[in-house]
């Protein structure tokens, strides 16, 4: 089994990226403010020296053991697999990782970068309060000041997370402008990190935002796809044929893909198609919206035709978001990723039958991606394998579905 | 010479600071706009900025926010914004310049936008999620149509930071006087005369400060120091104030700004 470790980025050929100006091919980029630029190249400079740095890794890597909970297992779902009637079907445990999310990964490598910089005040934005929660976590393990920005309207669907975040220490600060959701959550953090841009390292909680935050992103979370492939290697002696994964910024989904780039392996990115692609109401960046700048890079938006950032839609708070990480952008654009979407009423169902056959309540993004690998299983030969990122457990989404299940 | 060039060089000759007052067009209604520019310039703005509206405008604080929300929500987009000041250049001789976000333009299309701005009578662009090393192609469009192309610094820029604005600004530099976002604030940041002297070492451009400029204190404070200041969320605050009267709000404010001569 491998042990975690931010290693360098995939090497050769195309997926030798971000360029030195955080550019994925057309994607990505810096475009933030004047105020916001020194910090972001400090950033960048102190990324680049923690990946060469042993000691950093090792802190990181026993963190991650000790801390996190890593390795997660994989997981061979026979009841899931004989349901879709075809591959097999297994799941990647990050719903074990401490926290209940993959995104500790991500919050643990930012804060010891944080503590190596000097910022002793944190913050964050949340959508559905996992992230937030993971934040609030590792600074309250290491004594750090965070403020969490949530939309007010997600504060409501997600209270336990509020609640959580606050007993770990945290300050949660209500957002009350434009959708009050993810999307604003993360202006009020960028205009926090303005004002206190000295102070303070922003934790941005996918792999969005301006170079180098999503390389960053990526890299502290491909410690998911790294363990993945070699597990999948020891219990099944191949590679999956295909990995699928949700996506709302992305992160999860470039944590277990990029360690699979240069590899014979379909990589799957599964989009919230909310109430339906044709009804307005969804949060599929790629498969329904077009490039454009938001959060400081260039990727696909949801935005109407006067460059005006859109409302979206998901059942699951943290797929409802506009954007998307460039590197997925790009990925779609070189086909070596596919991204495809699936409705809230889909979601809800592979929820339910996860729950049921498997004894394992995923989160609503979560079951997203089994949702598609469901029939994509069925339509694949049994010796065929489905690899699904179950990114996270569903425990903080028992109210919706009560709700959405008429329960 | 660019209608901007000649206001710096008319006001550096009389001495005096050049005062650009920021409206936001659709703002407190659709077409009041350019009434509220013709009453500005006639009231001591010797330039307009005026702001096309975007849905995240994540280097704005609480008051262009708000602004932004009105009209948007009356319908402003960037086609209206660009009959706006074209109704505008009609009332005026002023500089005027477009303040926005960079997907707006991008959506409209950087050189359809340039042209059409130019054929609106505008001079300038001001775009706060643009930095020089992301702005080649916007740059380009620019210089096409002859619109200035201005760049920020900050109290927190680098000294290379510094010289790449000064490099690829057009027009005059955006000295931004504090570390945060738009907002009216009551005291001038200690660190601005300082950063004012060091960008004067990159450049001769006219050196521009915004960012909580609300006050004649605040004005009398940077005379002879800078080239011009920008009052925006502190005027867009007084025509919240009474909103059915925005023209007589505009002039009060900005006849009070500048200190007697």
């Amino acid at each position: 089994m491998s042990t975690p470790h931010p290693g360098p980025p995939p090497q050769g050929g195309r997926d030798n990226l971000p360029d030195a100006r955080g550019r994925y091919g057309r994607y990505g980029g810096k475009f933030i403010p004047e105020t916001l630029m020194a910090a972001v190249e400090e950033l960048t400079a102190a990324f680049e020296a923690a990946q060469h740095d042993d000691g950093f890794r090792r802190e990181f890597d026993e963190l991650s053991r000790t801390f996190s909970g890593r390795p997660t297992p994989v997981y061979r779902a026979d009841r899931l697999s004989a349901q879709a009637g075809g591959a097999r079907i297994w799941l990647k445990r990050e719903d074990l990782c401490h926290t209940g999310a993959h995104k500790i990964n991500n919050a643990l490598g930012q804060v010891l970068l944080a503590r190596r910089m000097g910022k002793l005040r944190i913050i964050a934005e949340t959508g559905a309060g996992q992230h937030g929660v993971a934040v609030a976590t590792v600074c309250a393990k290491f004594g750090l000041t965070c403020e969490v920005y949530m939309g007010v309207e997600d504060m409501t669907r997600q209270a336990i997370n509020v609640y959580k975040m606050r007993l770990l220490g945290a300050t949660v600060t209500p957002v009350e402008t434009g959708s009050k959701t993810l999307k604003d959550a993360t202006n009020e953090a960028i205009r926090d990190w303005v004002t206190n841009v000295r102070s303070t390292h922003y934790v941005i909680g996918s792999a969005v935002g301006p170079h180098p935050y999503p390389v960053m992103v990526r890299e502290f979370q491909s410690v998911i796809g790294r363990e993945a492939r070699a597990q999948m290697l020891v219990e099944t002696g191949r590679l999956p044929t295909v990995v699928v994964a949700c996506v709302g910024g992305g992160s999860n989904a470039i944590g277990i893909f990029a360690p699979f780039y240069d590899d014979p392996v379909r990589l799957i990115g599964v989009e919230a198609a909310g109430r339906g692609l044709n009804s307005g109401a969804h949060a599929a960046s790629i498969v329904g919206g077009r490039p454009g700048v938001l959060h400081g890079s260039f990727s696909y938006l949801l935005q109407d035709d006067d460059g005006q950032v859109v409302a979206t839609h998901s059942i699951s708070a943290g797929l409802d978001y506009p954007g998307v990480g460039p590197e997925h952008a790009f990925l779609h654009d070189a086909h070596r990723a596919e991204y495809v979407s699936v409705t809230d009423e889909q979601a809800l169902a592979a929820f339910h039958q996860t729950s049921r056959l498997e004894g394992i309540i995923p989160a609503l993004e979560s079951s997203h991606a089994i949702a598609y690998a469901m029939p994509l299983a069925g339509a694949l030969a049994a010796e065929e394998i489905v690899l699904v990122n179950l990114s996270g457990r569903g425990d903080k989404d028992l109210d919706i579905v009560r709700q959405a299940s008429g329960g | 010479m660019s209608r901007i060039a000649a206001m710096f060089a008319r006001l550096r000759a009389e001495r005096q600071l050049a005062i650009i007052a920021y409206l936001t067009a659709g703002y407190p209604r659709l077409d009041v706009t350019p009434s509220l520019v013709e009453a500005a310039a006639r009231s001591g703005a010797d330039a307009i900025e005026l702001g096309i509206p975007f849905s995240d405008p994540l280097a704005d604080g609480r008051t262009i926010q708000a602004a932004s929300q009105v009209a948007l929500q009356a319908g402003m987009t960037v086609a209206r914004a660009l009959q706006t000041a074209t109704s505008a250049r009609t009332r005026t001789d002023v500089p005027l310049l477009f303040m926005t976000y960079l997907n707006p333009i991008l959506a409209f299309g950087l050189e359809r936008f340039c042209r059409a701005a130019s054929d609106a009578g505008v001079d300038g662009l001001i775009v706060p999620d643009l930095p020089p090393g992301e702005s080649a192609d916007l740059r380009r469009a620019a210089d096409a149509c002859q619109i200035d192309l201005v760049f920020f610094v900050a109290p927190t820029s680098t000294e290379a930071g510094i010289d790449e604005a000064c490099q690829a600004a057009t027009g005059f530099i955006y000295c931004i006087a504090v570390t945060g976002v738009t907002g009216a604030r009551a005291e001038l940041d200690p660190g601005l005369l300082p950063l004012i002297e060091t960008v004067r070492r990159h450049t001769s451009l006219p050196l521009v400060v915004g960012f909580g400029i609300s006050r004649p204190e605040h004005v009398a404070a940077l005379q002879g120091k800078a080239d011009g200041v920008i009052v925006a969320s502190a005027l867009l605050d007084a025509i919240a104030r009474s909103p059915d009267d925005p023209a007589s709000r505009v002039r009060e404010f900005l006849t009070g700004l500048r200190p007697p001569a």
